[in-house]
């Protein structure tokens, strides 16, 4: 097959005045992890259900193997998808919520029984078939919700905030188990979420998402290094952010006038241009390791022991409106009130334009 | 002082009972009388007069006409209140409140009126008198009610079951069979011995709608125009039991679902 899995064409959906997507684009490769991120409110469940079939898009097309499936209802859907409150069955046991899906596709028992249990075993629930889901706990909850989509084969399994229900420990166990599944069965996961660590430890393909638009797309480790825009530095991870103008133009070089001063990186820019400079909090260093830009001084106003580092924010004496997010070693002895200088190496800089 | 307070109230809480339930007791007391009048002294206990009922075709014959108009009626009226409950909770409707209230509102009109409502009717269309009419009556009042029960315990929650139902390719008739009705069985087995309880004791409209077939309650007032008798008494205390275990279940039901 070429082209590719899912390819969402020019979708747009309001609901009232309230626009939930704005024109997105966006394709699924095979095989891959796709995982939406965004606030609550930014369109990715609304994106996830058109995709589901449980709502029709009002503008745009939806192509999955190169089917035109924006009508298509959700039974006749190559999709499966995993709720977020897992939407078992509770009058049925464990193992026929699994074969739900089969017997509605007319597979026989014994041929059902096989596979339910073998999907079952995959999952690590093989001694849950005749449970009811309320004896379960939550993680074993939401293997059964994983258990009963990827039963059916999908092209495509959608996952709504999967695990969104589950406590902090738990969440990054199955976070990591869903990864090893999904390599191991080669199925193209589509996963909404709004945990950004979630995201960049599971996404093949990371979209962030805000106000129904796409802010920024692509492999966790680009949108991280190089977000796009100012909303998805600082969405995913943290970052200080600088306006200024781009002023004169050198080689390769521009130098663009922040509040905290000129500051020359290299790009290439059109001068009068109004620009945003992001900076990582791990990138802002206390000593001046060459070559790196100077950002001044600044007074501590808050530092947070995080066991590996220490989080500090510090305001700008030059201009009391910029605070900067540091992540310095733990050892570092630094307190509040302390005026440390700040600097950054010029190639660390993220030139964006919106 | 206190102890004073104490007993008038709970001779107050007694009054209150007995008030309620003195009647019951004495109709069920002298059922059990010996002797061919159900007036004190009491006689009993004997079972002559429960004997002397089962032993009446009529009444036999009766109370088989009043459990088969009690089944059906109640099994259309959750059929159709569940069916509407469902419509009302699952699609938007337009002017959907308008019409829950008029799906409701028979609830609040007398089944005096509603009995004479489709007397007239049934007369003008020249439909006879039957057990079918009388039963299509009891649909009329127990549907409001069905559908009062099951709305109310329709919660969102179901929504997302019905979706996985779909998406796993199952049609429409299978969501409602498979998912919908097994998971609402609380509330439909609750809504159905409460509409069997009122259809089993109803009067009016069985008596403006039936002719020689009948239902219990309308045979028991043809023998009450003969005068008072220790068979109305056993036939009445056997109408009570049924009634009692109806609400009882009822309440099991409905209770268990709550507590889950």
């Amino acid at each position: 097959m070429t082209g590719p899995l899912v390819e969402i064409r020019q979708l747009s959906h309001s609901f009232g005045t309230h626009k939930a997507l704005d024109e997105i684009a966006l394709n699924v490769e095979p095989g891959s992890y796709t995982v939406l991120l965004g606030p609550s409110g930014s369109g990715k469940t609304t994106l996830l259900s058109i995709l589901g079939g449980f709502l029709a898009p009002q503008e745009g097309r939806v192509f999955i193997r190169g089917e035109d499936c924006t009508a298509t209802p959700p039974a006749r859907r190559p999709t499966a998808t995993v709720f977020q409150d897992y939407a078992l069955f509770p009058h049925l046991s464990v193992g026929d919520n699994v074969g739900f899906g089969l017997r509605m596709r007319g597979v026989g028992r014994s041929r059902r029984n096989a596979k339910v249990r073998e999907t079952l075993a995959m999952v690590g629930l093989a001694d849950a078939y005749s449970k009811k889901p309320h004896q379960l706990s939550g993680g074993q909850r939401q293997r059964v919700a994983l258990a009963r989509a990827l039963v059916v084969e999908p092209a495509v399994l959608l996952l709504d905030e999967p695990l969104g229900a589950l406590d902090l420990k738990l969440r990054r166990q199955m976070q990591d188990e869903l990864k090893a599944l999904q390599k191991r069965v080669g199925t193209a996961f589509i996963h909404v979420t709004h945990d950004q660590e979630e995201a960049m430890a599971l996404a093949d393909h990371c979209v962030v998402m805000n106000q129904g638009r796409i802010e920024d797309q692509g492999p966790p480790e680009r949108v991280y290094s190089r977000p796009a825009s100012r909303f998805t530095a600082t969405f995913m991870g943290e970052s200080t952010l600088l306006t200024g103008k781009v002023q004169d133009l050198g080689m390769d070089e521009i130098s663009v006038a922040t509040e905290v001063g000129p500051v020359a990186i290299s790009a290439s820019g059109e001068p009068g241009f109004d620009v945003t400079l992001a900076i990582r909090p791990e990138h802002i260093t206390l000593v001046d390791v060459p070559p790196s830009v100077a950002l001044g001084e600044a007074k501590v106003t808050d530092v947070v022991f995080q066991g590996s580092f220490k989080r500090l924010l510090a305001v700008s004496d030059k201009n009391p409106e910029v605070t900067f997010i540091v992540k310095v070693p733990s050892n570092r002895p630094v307190s509040v009130g302390d005026t440390v200088e700040l600097f950054c190496p010029a190639a660390d800089m993220i030139l964006m334009s919106r | 002082m206190r102890v004073l307070g104490k007993l008038l109230v709970a001779i107050y809480g007694l009054a209150v009972y007995a008030f309620i339930f003195l009647p019951v007791v004495v109709l069920v007391l002298f059922s059990l009388q010996a002797t061919s009048f159900p007036i004190p002294p009491f006689t009993g206990p004997s079972l002559r007069w429960y004997e002397a009922v089962l032993g009446d075709t009529r009444l036999t014959s009766a109370l088989v006409n009043s459990v088969m108009v009690a089944v059906i009626s109640s099994a259309l009226a959750v059929g159709l209140g569940f069916l509407s409950a469902w419509g009302f909770a699952r699609y938007h409707l337009p002017r959907a409140a308008l019409l829950r209230g008029l799906i409701t509102l028979p609830l609040t009109v007398s089944y005096l009126i509603i009995g004479m409502g489709i007397l007239i009717l049934f007369n003008t269309a020249g439909i006879p008198k039957s057990l079918a009419a009388a039963g299509i009556g009891h649909v009329v009042i127990n549907l409001p009610l069905c559908f009062a029960i099951i709305y109310s315990q329709m919660g969102d929650n179901q929504v997302n079951l019905e979706r996985a139902a779909r998406d796993l390719g199952a049609p429409e008739w299978k969501v409602l069979f498979l998912i919908s009705v097994p998971v609402m069985w609380p509330a439909i087995f609750a809504s159905f011995f409460l509409s069997m309880t009122f259809s089993w004791d109803e009067f009016v409209i069985s008596f403006l709608l039936t002719r020689f077939d009948t239902t219990l309650p309308v045979e028991i007032w043809n023998l009450l125009r003969s005068g008072l008798n220790p068979r109305t008494n056993a036939i009445g205390s056997l109408v009570f039991g049924v009634s009692v275990v109806l609400a009882i279940l009822f309440e099991l039901i409905l209770l268990r679902r709550n507590r889950a």
